[in-house]
């Protein structure tokens, strides 16, 4: 399904701010998996949701995804293939605009707008149908502006809409990050449903040990630009959060232990 | 009645600049002072066709064509080639000051002996109304002439009101309205929101264009110089408009912009007519606009005050 080939990426290169996001990474998704990615800040995760999508371009590697090669195409053109929710609950709405109106955007993605009436009826009774199954109370108030709306319930909605039309593949890059504990559990829950029902290939950027001990089937952990872990199968259906945090405490004392080899190795040659 | 009339008018034929200033300013929050270049391109284009002879209609629409070309300019500008938006509408602004002299020749054209849109609705009133010079409406007497032209404008008005409308509810309308809200959201839809843009920026002029050569057929002349501060001016009236509807809703934000348009010139006109110096038009225009963009919030502050006022 996800094909990433020796995929690199600099930012700002030959700065005194060059940041090397990925570093030759080769990852395979197979059709209907749920891979989760966790990692320190910095360790790249988002930058590998980012290069899928598209939101700058790699260089070098290549990406393939659902059979096409999709390394030279924008943004929007892969996100005909793509549905995406972002970490911010404002990126992914508009918030000017009626719920009504934000999904039948949706509804559209990836598809040629015209001059046809973007609320048509027909449009109308499957978005008040489709928002009921929110069970947010949202199916009342579809005419109001999402800016009235809170960040769970705008999370909610920027889900749905990245899957109204199935995606061949759903990046989700932290994306209950910025809310409550009740509202990322509900949205958490919204996700696992909607995944395993569509069976959506699926890739998922999390800071949550919880989330990545139980969802998914399959792990990666990123550290400094590279995948150092991919546990799927058995491995990944035994894993516990203490394991995960047991690995992390490995990786900062591994990195601490280079700081005291660079002090030393400063202290006797500088 | 002549002064009101004419106000009128000239608000009505303005308020196509604000419904354009209305895309650009409110829809892409995209500052376009390229407007200021564009209605003269209009007007300039329109002047020098009729001049030639062309037909009056055919004449209009090749200059709404002209503000489309310059607004796309101003749009790939920034969309392709990152330029800041300010300075994208600046230079397309200083450019088409060249190009409004190259396509008059000259910097001013007279339209008084030709044929324009104005006859063609002078004609059209002659026809429904008869011959008489005065008509009485609900008791005043109004020449002919300026009846005419006042309903033509008006109807002329809604009907780019109503498309606008029309258009802004559709698929693609919606996706440029969405844009201008989050562009990043728009591009996770599968929107290029550059396209989107460059496309909105172009209707946004070519209306701005089509205001200008109606102005120009209106008042019988088009200059290289009738543009300075219109931006401000359709600004000034899509600012009113909002305080005049305060609501989101798009239909009565347009019906705002057009209703913020006659009533700005209708308090010029009335300005004017009580001595105000025509030099000061453009400074008290400015002022008005800084009035009108600081007076909301200056009084929820004062309403602010005055709750913690009473509660302490």
């Amino acid at each position: 399904m996800l094909e990433i080939e020796n995929v690199s990426k600099t930012f700002h290169p030959n700065t005194p701010n060059e940041v090397r996001g990925l570093k030759n990474i080769n990852l395979s998704l197979e059709e209907g998996s749920f891979v989760v990615v966790i990692g320190t800040n910095g360790s790249g995760k988002s930058t590998l949701l980012n290069a899928v999508a598209g939101t700058f371009l790699v260089d070098s590697g290549k990406v393939t995804l659902a059979g096409f090669d999709v390394t030279d195409w924008p943004e929007h053109r892969r996100a005909g293939l793509i549905g995406r929710v972002f970490q911010n609950p404002f990126s992914g709405t508009a918030p000017s605009l009626s719920i009504a109106e934000n999904l039948a955007l949706a509804a559209r993605r990836g598809l040629r707008r015209g001059l046809g009436w973007a609320l048509a009826k027909q449009v109308q009774s499957e978005l008040s149908e489709r928002v009921k199954t929110l069970d947010m109370g949202l199916d009342d108030r579809l005419d109001n502006v999402i800016g009235s709306l809170s960040g769970g319930q705008r999370q909610a909605l920027t889900l749905l809409m990245a899957t109204w039309l199935k995606p061949r593949l759903l990046l989700l890059d932290e994306h209950t990050a910025a809310l409550d504990p009740k509202s990322a559990e509900q949205v958490i829950r919204m996700t696992q449903e909607t995944v395993s029902r569509e069976r959506i290939t699926t890739l998922m950027v999390t800071h949550s040990m919880h989330q990545a001990a139980l969802l998914g089937d399959r792990l990666l952990m990123m550290h400094g630009g590279e995948i150092i872990h991919d546990l799927g199968g058995a491995e990944k259906r035994r894993l516990r959060p203490s394991d995960l945090l047991e690995r992390f405490e490995e990786l900062r004392r591994e990195e601490q232990l280079d700081e005291i080899a660079a002090e030393m190795l400063r202290a006797s040659y500088v | 009645m002549t002064l009101l009339i004419g106000a009128f008018t000239v608000g009505l034929i303005l308020s196509l600049l604000a419904l354009g200033v209305f895309i650009s300013f409110r829809v892409f929050h995209f500052p376009d002072i390229s407007a200021d270049g564009s209605i003269t391109l209009g007007a300039s284009v329109a002047a020098v066709l009729l001049v030639a002879g062309v037909n009056p209609i055919a004449a209009t629409v090749a200059a709404f064509a002209s503000g489309l070309v310059s607004g796309a300019v101003t749009g790939i500008l920034h969309a392709k080639f990152n330029i800041h938006k300010l300075l994208s509408g600046i230079l397309v602004m200083t450019a088409l000051y060249s190009i409004n002299l190259h396509v008059m020749g000259r910097s001013n054209i007279p339209l008084m002996s030709a044929t324009t849109l104005t006859t063609f609705a002078e004609r059209l009133g002659s026809y429904i109304l008869g011959s008489g010079e005065i008509v009485l409406v609900w008791g005043w007497e109004v020449t002919r002439r300026d009846a005419s032209v006042l309903v033509s404008a008006l109807f002329l008005t809604s009907l780019v009101g109503l498309a606008m409308y029309v258009f802004f509810r559709t698929n693609l309308g919606t996706a440029m309205r969405g844009t201008g809200d989050n562009a990043q959201m728009i591009r996770a839809l599968g929107v290029s929101d550059e396209n989107m843009m460059v496309l909105g920026l172009s209707v946004s002029n070519g209306l701005i264009a089509l205001s200008g050569a109606l102005l120009s057929q209106y008042q019988g002349f088009a200059d290289v110089q009738m543009g300075i501060g219109m931006v401000v001016w359709g600004l000034a009236s899509v600012i009113i408009g909002e305080a005049l509807v305060r609501t989101p809703s798009l239909g009565l934000t347009i019906a705002g912009a057009v209703m913020g348009s006659v009533l700005f010139r209708l308090m010029v006109a009335i300005a004017l007519r009580w001595g105000l110096n025509p030099t000061d038009l453009k400074l008290i225009t400015a002022i008005f606009v800084f009035a009108a963009l600081i007076l909301p919030k200056l009084l929820d502050r004062i309403r602010e005050s005055r709750v913690r006022a009473a509660n302490a």
